[in-house]
């Protein structure tokens, strides 16, 4: 597809003549916004997981690792964000191995302005530790927006994103399934038990999103070629100690084996006399 | 001696079973590591929640209140629940792991410089060091760590505990928090109940579950009777993907990776094939009844109890039957 350039857009309004060309203009206040979206590479929902050899990590044999799921959405809400206000940057961080660079090349290619790999070299973090580092990581930066995914599918924590709000000092609201920004504040909407949250919040502010905010975009051709020439940044990190120590990593236990029961009342039965939970 | 600090949750006024779940749990590890279990709950119109908790078998409850946190705020409650923290030596924080806990735990370990396990299932105390088992990878692995820091945080995996409503009468406190509404960034402005008063999926203790097997949206009907046939407050609907993808259902009842994790007493996959993404949600339920017209279904792998049939004449009779029973 050819584009057309930005100016003739402007050509194309002045001809609609004096009167109506005054109301886009509206569209020219534009706020520079530093938007940011926390990113982590994780093992593909339907990996097999197998256990490596020292007991307590994943043994990455044969694991496909992606973009975690959620962290998608959320650089779909930064870029979403950014055609909303204009001329605003979209960096995608993450801490990790320099394996990550594939994740990041990916984020860009769906339409992120740069990245930065936080270089841990593969070690051992937890949520306190991951948090810390990119707080500080952040501290130096001017980032207004910052989002990150509901939660990563690995270690499935859901810590990440409040933490780091609280680290920064900001407002952070989790969970979003739709969100209205404004002019230093937005409003979302969140699920919790049995109904849904309305929240209003100040900006700069962390946001996790949730699926249903949003279907994320794919990367395309031009994207993916796009995306090759785009900064990535590659600081080292500072070495946090993390707050916890893995003991073990274990496979849960079998399930005993099912019985299949002719009838609904052999079922009502097993359940009642057997399982004895009716 | 330090203690082990557990924070409640009021939902309109009245304290969430998870709450209750997090005191007993925190008994546990008293009974363990020693120390007092002090319950600490926020809000404002905290009567009925403060009595619910006294009986909770908790040793003292604190009740933080202010007009100004009358509605949740991440960084107010943060701030609040931190200013009285300091005061009290905690050893251990524990919250139920709900849209709550989720929210504000993490707020309150980055705040203490310290861990957090979250939605753990087994809590630990050994050699002097507290731990947590928790699930990792959608539940297709476990995870046991401890702690190197003080104190020790972890959100509790709802319906893991039995919580207790008539185990004491703890001495109960009121404190006013240091904080003001123009101190609060992010505010709750509205809470939208959900349709129906249906039991919350992830605390029901039964979840019937449909997949595309029912074939129409319509036919959920069925999946509705027989959630209603346990009586009120038991049992919750949950969704495949599958059916969320077409519309079917709304996104808050899928149960999978991708959705709600479950651990309800009793689950039931109705037409439901049981794809790795689906048992990721459930497969951790106590006891797991499956009904697919497809002896191969992988769900007859996790399931408990079986039955190869039509859902739509197995439905019916076991609504009536369970409708008999209950
Ligand atoms: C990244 C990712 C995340 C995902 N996350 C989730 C998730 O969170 N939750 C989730 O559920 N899925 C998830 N999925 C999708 C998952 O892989 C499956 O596609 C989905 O669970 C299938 O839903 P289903 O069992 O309803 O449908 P199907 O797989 O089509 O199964 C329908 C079943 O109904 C049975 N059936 C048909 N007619 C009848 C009848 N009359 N009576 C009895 N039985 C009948 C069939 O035998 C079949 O077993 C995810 C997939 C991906 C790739
Ligand atoms: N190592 C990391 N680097 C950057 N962002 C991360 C990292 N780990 C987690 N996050 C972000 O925090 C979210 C929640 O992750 P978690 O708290 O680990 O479940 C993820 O979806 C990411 O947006």
């Amino acid at each position: 597809m050819i584009e057309i350039p930005a100016f003739l857009h402007w050509f194309a309004l002045l001809a609609q003549g004096p009167g109506r060309a005054a109301a886009p203009t509206l569209q020219l206040v534009i706020k520079v916004m530093d938007i940011v979206v926390c990113v982590k590479r994780v093992a593909a929902t339907d990996s097999q997981i197998k256990i490596a050899a020292d007991g307590k990590s994943l043994d990455p044999a044969g694991i496909e690792f992606v973009l975690n799921p959620y962290d998608e959405i959320a650089v779909e809400a930064a870029l979403a964000a950014k055609e909303q206000f204009g001329d605003s940057t979209v960096t995608v961080v993450t801490l990790g191995s320099a394996d990550a660079q594939k994740e990041l090349r990916t984020c860009l290619a769906m339409g992120a302005d740069k990245a930065v790999l936080i270089n841990d070299g593969g070690r051992s973090q937890d949520a306190f530790s991951t948090a810390e580092t990119v707080a500080d990581y952040l501290k130096g930066t001017a980032a207004s927006l910052i989002f990150c995914g509901k939660q990563a599918v690995d270690g499935d924590e859901s810590q990440f994103p409040p933490r780091l709000a609280e680290l920064l000092g900001m407002p952070c609201v989790t969970e979003i399934t739709s969100l209205t920004l404004e002019d230093g504040s937005l409003v979302a909407e969140r699920d919790i038990e049995g109904a849904r949250e309305v929240v209003n919040c100040s900006l700069p502010a962390v946001i996790s999103t949730n699926k249903g905010l949003n279907e994320p975009r794919y990367a395309n051709l031009k994207g993916i070629m796009a995306a090759k020439k785009k900064p990535l940044e590659e600081i080292e990190a500072a070495a946090i100690d993390p707050a916890t120590s893995i003991e073990s990593l274990s496979l849960p236990p079998a399930r005993s084996e099912g019985k299949i029961v002719e009838t609904v009342d052999q079922l009502v039965d097993a359940l009642k006399n057997e399982a004895k939970v009716l | 001696m330090s203690n082990i600090i557990v924070i409640a949750e009021a939902r309109s006024g009245s304290l969430k079973k998870t709450s209750l779940e997090a005191v007993t749990a925190g008994k546990e590890l008293a009974a363990k590591a020693g120390g007092q279990v002090i319950a600490i709950i926020v809000g404002n119109d905290l009567s009925a929640a403060k009595e619910a908790l006294a009986a909770s078998g908790a040793d003292k409850v604190i009740a933080l209140q202010s007009e100004a946190l009358a509605q949740y705020s991440g960084d107010g409650y943060s701030a609040a629940i931190s200013g009285e923290l300091a005061s009290l030596d905690p050893a251990c924080v524990l919250m139920a792991h709900s849209a709550m806990g989720r929210d504000l735990a993490p707020r309150l370990a980055a705040n203490l410089k310290t861990g957090l396990i979250s939605d753990v299932t087994a809590l630990h105390y050994d050699d002097s060091k507290f731990g947590a088992t928790k699930p990792v990878f959608a539940g297709k692995a476990y995870r046991k760590s401890y702690f190197e820091k003080s104190p020790f945080m972890a959100t509790l995996r709802p319906n893991n505990w039995a919580g207790q409503s008539d185990a004491g009468s703890a001495e109960v406190s009121d404190a006013s928090p240091s904080v003001s509404a123009a101190d609060l960034k992010a505010i709750v402005q509205e809470v939208v109940a959900a349709a129906s008063d249906r039991t919350p999926l992830q605390e029901a203790r039964v979840v019937v579950s449909g997949g595309r097997g029912l074939k129409e949206s319509e036919h959920f009907k069925l999946i509705e009777d027989l959630a209603a046939a346990f009586g009120p407050g038991v049992a919750a609907v949950g969704a495949s993907r599958a059916v969320v993808d077409a519309g079917w259902r709304p996104h808050r009842e899928q149960v999978g990776q991708t959705g709600k994790v479950v651990a309800p007493t009793l689950y039931f996959a109705c037409g439901i094939s049981g794809a790795i993404q689906h048992l990721a949600g459930m497969s951790t339920s106590q006891f797991i009844v499956a009904i697919n017209k497809d002896a191969n279904a992988p769900i007859f792998k996790v399931a408990n109890y079986g039955i190869v049939g039509d859902v739509f004449e197995v439905l019916p009779a076991l609504t009536a039957a369970v409708k008999a029973t209950v």
